[in-house]
């Protein structure tokens, strides 16, 4: 009987876990293994006596350092950063209010509202680029830091917008009524009472948030054309591809410590981030 | 310290429902006003109006000599007590007590006493640097209770604050909220749905039925009084007996099948007429043979509960309940006589449903 179990436990469990974990795992093995292996080892068939496709016998630091001197590699990492605080900040502060006001105010045509907000953030950015590189344009933001800042939010803002609101529901109502009885306004209750109450939901947008400006792709490479001025998932890939010369171990260098930052806010924040998304809050 | 007046109010929620028609009350200063009645009679509603949490649709409510229909609820001098307690989960026992004091501004050391004050009547110090999600139940409707009490309100509003507790902790507390108001001498409104808590909190009990008020009165009054029906059978527990009986033509006897039974003269003038007659458990006794207000039925089930005995029988085609001695030896199924003395009959209009 016992034995049995074990037995079911290794096919149903273990075994797909395993499955499912080489799976969504070996890009970022490859990736890493990659930015440390030597240029002669990477360029080697695997036929070749001694050969370990899968490890590497001479780790390197040849494609850091090569990244760091030859290309941008740091202005983009600070580029990137800024900018994915900024607007997830612009976000975020958005965000908060009309999720508040979506959530609790009833005002004529708050349901309605709330739907358009959720359906704008349904528009591919493939299609959104082209009128926004015309606003871009107009107001001369063109090849500056303000050009993505500031059209990032144009996604975030319906996003931030529809995770809060739901939270904020989650919220008992008394807790507002009751802060409004104890002196509060409207407005004192939601800033002293809801925000802090939300907080678990707030840090979840805003780690989505963050997380989806970091990666964005498409505005940045549109926005932005001076090397100065890229983003790592831009700079990346278009200036470490030279023609149909891939220059592998520097791609993947930069990729690594692309998304070294954004695993690190994920693990600091990663109970809160859990919390957020169940909603819970208990009196 | 003040005195409540509701006039006229009337409360139709968005959707049109009618949830509070036509109340009328005066909560005396320093009254422990009860409101209670079956869920969804619109308990709650009322408070909420009275506490500027929910518009008024039309009437006035007072507390002291004004008028409060437009005020905030912060404006009114109020301090509530919810039903799930609603404590800022982020803040500690302290500032979850202060917070009140703070947002108007009292100087510090004003709100430690006053807290401190609180605390010690409630007994809980000890729990001051602890967030509600450290707390018991129990403690957590301390909380919510000192927090009310620190601001010196006018008025108090419970809603149900009891109900979420067990059933032992609810008696504890039902008495130290009692004590509390004898000490504070501050007017309240405490909406409960459990005419216990009602008959033993309540300097007056207004019961409410379907957004109506039935009945405003002392504990007693309602319960020896009702003014229909509905107050009679929400009152007391085990419930009221009901039975529909016609009165004899020269209006001495209510009679339906297999129950005979003498009438007080009062009733003489419905001679003919048929009437619902309810007897209270409590008011039927075991008769001796000779009794003449008697009448025969068989037990069919036998609740000893040790302080007393409930015998469930028939009678008159309706069940019953009496209520009876623990001494008392009955078993299932025998045979035996009750009576009841005709002045404890109540007896309501069969259609109007009004008391006799
Ligand atoms: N916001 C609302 N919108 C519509 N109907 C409501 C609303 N709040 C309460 N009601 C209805 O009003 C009635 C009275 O509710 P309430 O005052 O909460 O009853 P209770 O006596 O149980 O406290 C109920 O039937 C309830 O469904
Ligand atoms: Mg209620």
């Amino acid at each position: 009987m016992l034995i049995e179990r074990k037995w079911k436990k290794w096919v149903f469990f273990y075994l797909p876990m395993a499955v499912f974990i080489v799976f969504t795992l070996f890009p970022f093995y490859w990736m890493a293994i990659t930015a440390f292996r030597p240029d002669n080892e990477l360029y080697a068939t695997w036929r070749q006596p001694n050969a370990a496709p899968l490890w590497t016998l001479h780790p390197t630091l040849e494609h850091f350092v090569g990244l760091m001197k030859t290309t941008a590699f740091p202005t983009w990492l600070w580029n990137t950063m800024a900018i994915a605080l900024v607007a997830t900040g612009i976000s975020l502060v958005c965000g908060m209010f009309a999720g508040y006001a979506l959530a609790r105010l009833k005002f004529r045509g708050s349901e309605f509202l709330g739907t358009a907000i959720f359906i704008t953030y349904l528009v591919p950015q493939t299609l959104l680029f082209i009128p926004l590189a015309d606003i871009v344009r107009d107001l001369q933001l063109g090849n500056t830091p303000w050009a993505l800042m500031l059209t990032y939010p144009t996604f975030l803002i319906p996003f931030c917008t529809w995770l809060l609101m739901g939270y904020f529901k989650t919220i008992p109502k008394e807790l507002e009524e009751c802060a409004r009885i104890d002196g509060a306004t409207r407005f004192g209750a939601m800033v002293r009472i809801i925000f802090p109450v939300a907080i678990p939901g707030i840090l979840s947008a805003g780690i989505f948030a963050f997380t989806l400006s970091w990666n964005e792709f498409i505005y940045a490479l549109i926005f932005m054309s001076s090397a100065d001025q890229k983003t790592v998932p831009v700079g990346v890939v278009s200036e470490l591809i030279r023609g149909d010369i891939f220059f592998w171990g520097q791609l993947m260098m930069g990729a690594l410590l692309g998304s070294v930052p954004v695993a690190i806010v994920y693990s600091f924040f990663v109970e809160y981030y859990v919390t957020g998304l169940t909603g819970s809050v208990k009196g | 310290m003040a005195i409540v007046t509701i006039r006229d109010l009337n409360k139709k929620y968005e959707n049109g429902f009618h949830a509070v028609k036509d109340v009328n009350l005066e909560i005396r200063d320093k009254e422990f006003m009860v409101l209670v009645g079956p869920s969804g009679c619109g308990k709650t509603t009322t408070l909420r109006m009275v506490a500027g949490l929910e518009e008024i649709t039309s009437g006035e409510i007072r507390i002291g000599e004004r008028v409060v229909n437009d005020l905030p609820p912060m404006d009114r001098d109020i301090a509530m007590v919810f039903q799930n307690y609603a404590l800022y989960p982020h803040k500690t026992v302290f500032d979850n007590m202060a917070f009140g004091l703070q947002m108007r501004k009292y100087p510090k050391d004003e709100v430690l006493k006053r807290v401190r004050d609180a605390a010690d009547i409630l007994g809980i110090e000890a729990l001051l640097e602890r967030k509600p999600r450290q707390l018991s139940g129990g403690q957590r409707q301390r909380v919510a209770v000192g927090r009310a009490i620190v601001r010196h309100p006018q008025v108090f509003l419970f809603d149900e604050p009891l109900s979420n507790l067990d059933a032992k902790l609810r008696v504890q507390m039902r008495v130290e909220l009692k004590r509390l108001h004898e000490r504070l001498e501050t007017t309240a409104i405490y909406v409960t749905h459990d005419q216990v808590e009602a008959m033993t909190l309540g300097t007056r009990v207004v019961v409410m039925k379907d957004g109506y008020v039935q009945q405003v009165g002392e504990p007693l009054v309602l319960y020896g009084q009702p003014a229909n029906k509905f107050v009679a059978g929400f009152i007391g527990s085990p419930a009221m007996n009901f039975v529909d009986v016609s009165i004899s033509g020269d209006g001495r006897h209510a009679e339906t099948e297999g129950l005979r039974l003498n009438v007080p003269d009062r009733i003489r003038a419905h001679g003919g007429k048929r009437l619902t007659l309810g007897v209270r458990p409590e008011a039927l006794r075991i008769a001796n043979g000779s009794d003449e207000h008697g009448f025969a039925t068989k037990v069919d089930v036998v609740e000893p509960l040790g302080n007393e005995i409930l015998l469930n029988f028939r009678a008159g085609g309706a069940p019953m309940v009496a209520r009876v001695d623990p001494g008392v030896r009955l078993k299932a199924h025998e045979s035996v006589r009750f009576a009841v003395d005709p002045e404890r009959l109540h007896f309501f209009d069969a259609t109007s449903e009004a008391a006799l």
